[in-house]
């Protein structure tokens, strides 16, 4: 196994965790006459930490279970501890978000020349708490770290955001937030079903993993995770707040907000609701199974008719994010591959498409398709690499989105057939509205003489955009060393569902009684539940 | 036949007059400074500011001497014990802040006298004797000091009629519900012989008269008594107009020193007597808190004058603090100290911030007027942003991980709806207490600007209160522990 190890004497994700709040006290150290400097050190602390994170990945071993892990106590009296660890699936997802970290601090140099200094550090501060909330395996720790990361995103939101940025911030903020406190509800629940079968008081999720759960109340208990989770991702009913919130956005916050923090959702299935609940999880699969596929064709068909470019980027990430949901819920190990690759996709295609709205945005301020046409002429290197962006997402073979859907569809085919073929059409809306989009903005003549004189992409842009790029191909041509390091740990986590579904039947029949009597609660309270889903 | 009592002691040994040392030292200091000041008409009253705010840190210290020790005295009308210490701690911790954040708020709007800081003292004091009290007289005792101070306080800009009109409602209603908890008293002096609270329960215990209507009709009415002093709902009416009409400094005292003070003796109570009484008062307590939440929070929203926001605010806090009160053993007791510990420090931040909004008699209390105050005024913007999230609940503040106790303490003993109605509120929560934060940071002033009056004082007081927040939201564990070493001594 890979134990845990230290650099410059801090043991290694804790410093990867909170070096960037370290940087963001650097940023707001830095003099208000020399505001500007702080773009600076915001991008040598956000590259920094990319560095820091890439032994992550060298030094990673694709075995099963969980590595670097590291254990303090930090709660004694409730039995929480500050534990910390990665796995294939956070693995991918904590790089994932130190890039896009960096490549969102680049991306606002010129276009954040308001408080930098408060921005820049709120940006740092959001990227401690979304890699505290990937590696943290103790479920108070995990839930701190997921609340913490409503606040820098809602100042994000509300300050530098549009022109409706204040209702868009105060949305994501109490949707998120109503999501998680039923979450809160049911991690206290689960903690005294852990006591009561054990006499263990402990939030530690690998506790968790070995505690049969009552069939009884796993409905509950899933439920409220599961809604949690699927307001982030967010899943059809759900969405509401995440076209609002994207379009109102900030071009860094829009990155952060598709490219990681919608995946905080899917990873949350993956790694809670679905393993600690699993007999619930499949008793509702078709539930799951059904929106996900009506989240894939819905946002498609809405992304379609979208006469703002970046409302039809946040729309196709609901389609996107079906998908995601889709490969995970077939449970095998095309399915899941294909869905965490899928988030990592994701988040660098769409992660990409903000970006590329943003530099149009910032020449032209306006996000309207109809007040574009013929880009291509005026922009050329610029349409290209919104060319290949757009047919990644599209998943063109060839490209990292090709690998993603293809391995989702397998997966689902061979699980649930008739939701992998209404699915599959999802893949054809994405081409009409994307190509449809495309050909508006980048084709014809040139109909607005504003747009005659706009600049090409510039060095600074490049240096955003290239390594996106790069990822692009590398993924879509040679994701093998992606993959082999992830796939035990898929593997894994699809074995341990199955384990724990069976663990818990057999302990429930062995109990002779339904395990329900040992309950932390009156049958009251969920229906109390049930009725306060939102 | 009722036990025979044993003859009253009123023999009082050296370590007894040791263990109240706290109490002598700051009857003591409130004394010297009502005496101070009349020695120069000038600047008498700066002389008891400073007299208090002295006497206060002896007044800790000898808490600190006193440490540990568990012991009844004065025949069974006071106990000092690690819970009446903490209490103690928190009190003078509180009074502390709030000479601070009195000291400049004062002198700018011309209420400067002397008698100000003697008053606050002696409701200390009251508030204190609550801790400490093993009596129901004592309580009341205590309660009725704590009060009058704060009747007079919350008058304490003569001329202003909204003051005036503060302690008029404060004193009536106050003195209504003192006048419950007394008749209270009275019913289960009638049924059990002794307003001694040890005696009482070990009556309860004993006796199969435990139940009957004359124990329960006392102690219906002795917790509304408590319910007016927590402001629970429906016994809140007073706090709104309380909280807007005193001075503001006032307002920060009240509501972090009366609040820890009522639920000091309504968790000695319940735990003493509330326990042993066959039917469950749970149940009721339920529904005043599930009203304390609901109505405290909804109601906050409609609020655009931040001390009356603040004092909803502050009503729905008793509603969390009843979870505690409610799940009750010493997870639960344990929680509720917590609680009022890092609430205090919270909300007198909160309204501690409030005192520096407006220069001179003018008083700029008005969520509206906010605007550009994140721009112009960044760090006092950044610490009032620091406490509304900490009244919230958001992590990594005190706020989270006190709910998180509380609640952990509700799911435990089976009160899963209760606990879930509380999240629920305190999601409804987030919206007032982000308000002022969107008005700070993403709207333009309005009209003239915010002025903002400086005081070194007030600095040093919402400096403490912000790392309490802060720290103790990130390193809850010391404050828990002895939290939960307090509430050891609860138990018979």
């Amino acid at each position: 196994m890979n134990p845990a190890f230290s650099l410059f004497g801090i043991p290694y994700l804790s410093l990867l965790v909170f070096f960037p709040s370290v940087g963001a006290l650097g940023v707001l150290a830095v003099p208000k006459a020399r505001e500007r400097m702080a773009r600076t050190v915001a991008f040598v602390v956000a590259a920094l930490e990319f560095l820091l994170s890439i032994p992550l990945f060298t030094r990673f071993q694709p075995v099963a279970g969980m590595q670097i892990e590291e254990r303090t106590p930090w709660l004694t009296g409730i039995g929480s501890s500050y534990h910390l660890g990665v796995d294939g699936l956070s693995m991918l997802l904590v790089l994932l978000t130190t890039l896009l970290t960096a490549l969102s601090v680049l991306s606002s140099f010129s276009a954040v020349t308001e408080r930098p200094r408060a921005y820049y550090s709120l940006l740092l501060a959001l990227e401690t708490a979304m890699i505290g909330t990937f590696v943290a395996l103790d479920l108070v720790v995990f839930y701190i770290f997921w609340e913490a990361m409503l606040v820098p995103m809602y100042f994000l939101i509300g300050v530098w955001g549009g022109e409706r940025r204040i209702h868009a911030a105060i949305k994501f903020f109490l949707y998120t937030m109503a999501g998680s406190v039923l979450m809160l509800v049911a991690i206290l629940w689960t903690y005294f079903l852990h006591h009561s079968a054990t006499g263990v008081y402990s939030f530690d999720l690998l506790d968790w993993y070995r505690l049969p759960v009552p069939l009884g109340v796993q409905t509950w208990l899933f439920l409220a995770f599961a809604v949690a989770f699927a307001i982030k991702v967010p899943m059809f009913p759900f969405h509401t707040w995440l076209p609002l919130a994207h379009v109102e956005a900030p071009t860094a916050g829009s990155v952060i907000l598709a490219g990681v923090l919608l995946k905080m959702g899917t990873y949350g299935f993956l790694r809670f609701a679905i393993p600690l609940f699993p007999n619930a999880a499949l008793l509702w699969m078709p539930l799951l199974l059904g929106l996900a596929v009506v989240g894939i064709i819905y946002g498609a068909l809405v992304a379609w008719v979208q006469p703002d470019v970046k409302k039809l980027v946040a729309y196709s990430s609901v389609s996107h994010l079906g998908f995601v949901m889709l490969g995970m819920l077939a449970l095998n190990a095309e399915g899941l591959s294909g869905s965490l690759l899928q988030m990592i996709n994701h988040g660098i295609s769409t992660g990409a498409l903000f970006l590329l709205v943003g530099v149009l945005y910032e020449r032209r301020h306006t996000r309207l398709i109809s007040d574009y046409g013929g880009i291509w002429k005026v922009m050329p290197a610029f349409a290209v690499v919104f060319l290949i962006i757009m047919l990644s997402s599209i998943a063109l073979p060839g490209t990292n989105g090709f690998v993603g859907e293809f391995l989702i569809l397998l997966g689902a085919f061979r699980a649930h057939r008739v939701f992998a073929v209404i699915a599959s059409l999802g893949v054809i809306l994405s081409a009409v509205y994307m190509l449809f989009m495309f050909q508006r903005v980048m084709f014809g003549p040139v109909t607005h003489p504003e747009n005659d004189a706009l600049p090409d992409l510039r060095l600074r842009e490049w240096a955003v955009f290239v390594p996106l790029l790069i990822l692009v191909f590398w993924l879509g041509v040679y994701p093998a060393p992606f993959l082999a390091r992830v796939q035990p740990s898929l593997a894994e986590s699809a074995s341990l569902i199955e384990r724990r579904a069976l663990l818990c039947r057999t302990a429930e029949a062995r109990a002779g009684r339904p395990l329900s009597s040992l309950l932390p609660a009156t049958p009251a309270a969920p229906d109390t539940a049930a009725t306060r889903q939102p | 036949m009722r036990p025979a009592l044993p003859p009253l002691q009123f023999i009082m040994s050296s370590t007894d007059a040791m263990s109240l040392l706290p109490v002598w030292v700051l009857t003591g200091v409130a004394l010297l400074a009502l005496t101070v000041d009349l020695f120069s008409r000038k600047r008498g009253a700066m002389w008891s500011a400073w007299v208090s705010l002295i006497g206060l840190f002896a007044t800790g210290l000898a808490i600190w001497q006193v440490r540990g020790l568990d012991r009844t005295v004065f025949a069974g009308m006071v106990r000092v014990d690690p819970f009446s210490q903490f209490f103690s701690a928190v009190i003078v911790g509180v009074t502390i802040v709030s000479v601070l954040f009195s000291w400049d708020y004062l002198k700018r709007t011309e209420i400067l006298r002397g008698e100000y800081y003697a008053l606050m003292l002696f409701a200390a004091l009251g508030m204190i004797f609550m801790a400490q009290a093993n009596d129901l007289i004592m309580v009341f005792l205590g309660l009725e000091l704590m009060s009058l101070a704060l009747y007079v306080l919350a008058g304490f800009r003569l001329g202003r009629m909204e003051s005036t009109e503060a302690a008029m409602k404060y004193f009536l209603l106050g003195a209504f519900a003192s006048g419950f908890l007394l008749y209270g008293i009275a019913f289960l002096y009638g049924a059990t012989g002794s307003t001694n609270l040890e005696r009482i329960s070990g009556y309860l215990i004993e006796s199969p008269l435990a139940g009957s209507p004359l124990v329960l009709l006392g102690i219906a009415l002795a917790l509304v008594g408590f319910a007016f002093k927590i402001a629970a709902v429906p016994f809140h009416m007073w706090t709104p107009d309380a909280y807007e009409g005193a001075p503001t400094s006032v307002t920060a005292f009240m509501a972090a020193g009366s609040k820890a003070a009522a639920f000091a003796a309504l968790v000695r109570v319940s735990s003493m007597v509330l326990a042993h009484v066959p039917i469950t008062t749970a149940s009721v307590l339920e529904v005043v808190a599930i009203l304390t939440l609901v109505v405290g929070n909804v109601v906050a929203i409609l609020q655009s004058n931040l001390k009356r926001m603040l004092a909803y605010s502050s009503i729905a806090h008793a509603g969390y603090a009843l979870v505690g009160v409610i799940a009750g053993g010493p997870d639960g007791h344990a929680a509720v100290l917590f609680y009022m510990a890092t609430y205090a420090a919270m909300t007198l931040g909160a309204f501690g911030t409030l005192t520096l909004l407006g220069r001179g008699m003018d008083e700029r209390v008005d969520v509206r007027e906010l605007g550009g105050v994140g721009k112009r005024h960044p760090i006092l913007a950044a610490l009032f942003t620091l406490f509304m999230l900490g009244l919230a609940g958001i992590p990594p503040t005190a706020g989270f991980v006190g709910k998180l106790y509380l609640f952990r303490a509700g799911v435990e003993t089976h009160h899963v709806q209760l606990v879930i109605v509380a999240l629920l509120a305190s999601v409804v929560s987030v919206y007032y207490y982000l308000r002022p934060v969107v008005v700070m940071y993403m709207q333009e002033p309005s009209g003239s600007p915010v002025e903002v009056s400086r005081s070194g004082a007030a600095s040093v007081a919402l400096a403490i209160s912000a790392s309490i927040t802060l720290v103790v939201g990130v390193l809850p564990g010391g404050l828990a522990d002895s939290a939960l070493r307090s509430v050891l001594s609860l138990l018979p």
